[in-house]
């Protein structure tokens, strides 16, 4: 073959052959044995499969794979030691608001959260848009999907906001800790939403709430991160010299200046991660998680188109009124900052 | 002499990454320029010395880039010196520590700015009690403390507005309050009025004048203005390239000086309207003269009195004592810059 005679001309023949081909038959070998050509004539790219098969010692492609597959499994049983303590509040706290939203009766919930989006927004357009959809869902029962999705958002944005401010204030105080942070959070936005399910799958049981609520929070929580840390940096430097010179300690400038000022920066990050949840919940239906997006998914598998359209636009209907809620309470702080 | 409440001592400031390094080839005598092209390094101040005096207004006058600012910052250090000494009654602020340092700045110091730097999310009255807060006073006394200074400086009922609700005059009046609310003896204003329109650029000299007339701040005013800087100084520095060019009272450096920069400085100015008589007169001679006038009296207003008759003379008296006497043709021949010559 093509590289047989690379190995032997650097002399390496003797050190090839002492592995011996006791690999079980790839793929490669098959095609190979069958007299199939892979294309291209002459002279094959040297890839790892056909350099094994000039020497048996170079190591096949699968054997990177399951090499990587060998090591993560080895390392599971550390990363879970301290992975599942940490995380096993966030199953507790998305069980049980499962169980609130889906218990609480009808008749007290939907009030309760008509009147949060009214004091949220202080907009009668917006508290109407809420109080249709909800009926509309719920006339086409599909109320308790929806909660279902809603809880799950709920949970997930608080935390992604409780941990993503401070990591935000943090970037904006320090150059090198916002240079540590800025790759971390591209890979998080640029890594296709499957590929965040692969390893959380093998590290936690699909029976457990947190995996998916793991894979939504770290999907979610990268604009208020951003928006936190550009809020901050963002503030006026003649404010910012002012504090100083008025002798104000860091803690009093966090609070009473930068917070305030990058206040509308951080509802708009906020705004984002609400959006990010939702269209994330959906994709973690496939891990388990409850709500509208098991119906799209059921829609999908067993080809029902109706269930699945239906299902669609319903999240749909939570989009707009997580948004419109959300940009509502966002205007609202910009006009506090700019005083009418 | 009484003690200097600030004084510099041999201020340098470099900017750049290792300007402790910098100094050496200062100290041996390099030069701005050359220190930027052979070592990246920007001088910022060279060699000031300045003794500002307590109640005195001290101007720091110069062009853009001439290092006003960096200098107003290096009194409550908000930019930290290269080397050098800053005495505040004796003390050297330089060695103070993190809290001591901050002590300072909310207790001894306050600052107004050129684009105000309000807080734009509270009101009026919440900006005039920052400093207070900021020292941890409760809030009824920080509230009723700002509001008095607000009343005092002509914002009595815009306690509730917000500084974007207020026009650029009155923002700059809150953040005099502001100053004053500290109770700070010292009040830097770095290009405070800068900002403002003229006629109101002349209402806010003429209400800083006036309340230091009650108060008696130490004041360090940065402006570019000659006018203005003439009108507020007791003390004027005049920096050019990060280095104090002439420093003394306004009306001797006005007469006197210097170098041509200042010259050519100085040539502009309405000279009748800043000039006193003090300056121009001479010791008594026997000679009658049409009346008496006050030795802080400004030309102008001298030559209105004499209907521009330049054959008189009148006498100086203040508090019943001749000080001297001063003639018209002395007074016309002051008017004129040196370095004007008759010919065209």
């Amino acid at each position: 073959m093509a590289y047989e005679g690379v190995f032997d001309a650097l002399g390496l023949r003797a050190w090839c052959d002492a592995a011996g081909d006791n690999a079980p038959l790839s793929m490669a070998d098959l095609l190979a044995s069958t007299g199939a050509e892979n294309g291209g004539g002459g002279v094959p790219f040297p890839s790892l499969d056909v350099l094994h098969e000039a020497c048996p010692q170079i190591a096949q492609t699968r054997d990177v794979t399951a090499a990587l597959e060998d090591g993560f499994l080895a390392m599971r049983p550390e990363l879970k030691l301290v992975l599942d303590p940490v995380t096993q509040p966030l199953s507790w706290m998305l069980d049980s608001a499962l169980w609130f939203f889906t218990s609480v009766p009808w008749w007290v919930l939907l009030p309760a959260l008509i009147y949060l989006a009214w004091a949220v927004s202080r907009s009668r357009g917006v508290t109407l848009f809420v109080a249709l959809s909800f009926l509309g869902l719920g006339v086409i029962d599909h109320l308790e999907v929806a909660l279902e999705t809603l809880s799950i958002i709920f949970v997930c944005t608080s935390i992604s906001v409780v941990l993503g401010v401070p990591i935000g204030i943090a970037m904006s105080r320090s150059k090198a800790v916002q240079r540590g942070i800025l790759p971390v959070l591209d890979l998080l936005q640029t890594l296709p939403t499957f590929v965040y399910l692969i390893p959380l799958i093998f590290l936690f049981s699909v029976t457990e709430s947190k995996l998916y609520g793991i894979a939504i929070i770290l999907y979610a929580i990268v604009p208020v991160i951003r928006l936190t840390d550009l809020g901050i940096r963002l503030v006026d430097r003649d404010v910012i010299e002012a504090a100083d010179a008025f002798g104000m300690s860091q803690r009093q400038k966090l609070w009473k200046v930068q917070l305030p000022l990058a206040l509308p920066n951080i509802m708009a990050g906020v705004n984002q991660t609400i959006m990010m949840s939702l269209a994330m919940v959906v994709i973690a239906s496939l891990v388990s998680a409850p709500g509208l997006g098991v119906l799209v998914l059921r829609g999908i598998r067993n080809l029902e188109l109706g269930v699945g359209l239906v299902a669609g636009i319903g999240i749909v209907l939570l989009a707009v009124i997580l948004d419109r809620t959300s940009k509502a309470a966002l205007a609202r702080v910009d006009r506090a900052g700019k005083a009418e | 002499m009484s003690m200097p409440k600030i004084a510099l001592r041999g201020l340098y400031k470099i900017f750049g990454p290792d300007d402790a390094a910098m100094m050496a080839h200062i100290r041996a005598g390099m030069g701005k320029t050359e220190l930027l092209e052979q070592h990246k390094h920007v001088l910022g101040l060279q060699d000031i010395s300045v003794d500002m005096q307590p109640g005195e207004i001290t101007v720091v006058m110069g062009l853009s880039g001439s290092g006003k600012s960096t200098l107003i910052r290096h009194l409550n250090r908000l930019i930290e010196p290269t080397a050098g000494e800053i005495l505040l009654d004796g003390e050297d602020v330089t060695a103070l520590g993190p809290d001591a340092l901050r002590q300072l700045r909310q207790k001894r110091m306050s600052m107004v700015f050129q684009k105000f730097a309000l807080l734009p999310h509270r009101t009026v009255l919440q900006n005039a009690a920052t400093a207070l807060e900021v020292q941890g006073v409760d809030r009824p006394t920080r509230e009723a403390e700002a509001q008095k200074w607000l009343k005092r400086v002509g914002l009595d009922g815009y306690e509730g507005r917000y500084p974007a609700q207020l026009s650029g005059g009155m923002q700059q009046r809150v953040g005099i309050a502001r100053a004053l609310t500290s109770n700070a003896d010292i009040m830097l204003m770095d290009e405070a009025f800068s900002a403002l329109d003229p006629l109101i650029r002349t209402d806010m000299q003429n209400l800083l004048l006036e309340l230091q007339v009650e108060l008696q701040k130490t004041i360090v005013f940065i402006t570019h203005d000659l006018d203005e800087a003439l009108k507020l100084a007791d003390h004027l520095v005049i920096l050019k390239d990060g280095a104090v060019v002439q420093q003394g009272e306004p009306q001797g450096i006005l007469l006197a000086p210097a170098d041509p920069y200042i010259e050519d400085f100085v040539r502009d100015i309405n000279r009748a309207r800043v000039l006193r008589v003090r300056s121009v007169m001479e010791p008594v001679q026997d000679r009658s003269c049409a009346g008496d006038v006050d030795p802080d009296d400004t030309l102008e207003a001298l030559i209105a009195r004499s209907g521009g008759e330049t054959s008189l003379c009148y006498r100086v008296v203040k508090n019943g004592e001749i000080l001297g006497q001063i003639d018209m043709r002395d007074l016309v021949r002051a008017l004129v810059p040196r370095g004007v010559t008759g010919t065209h």
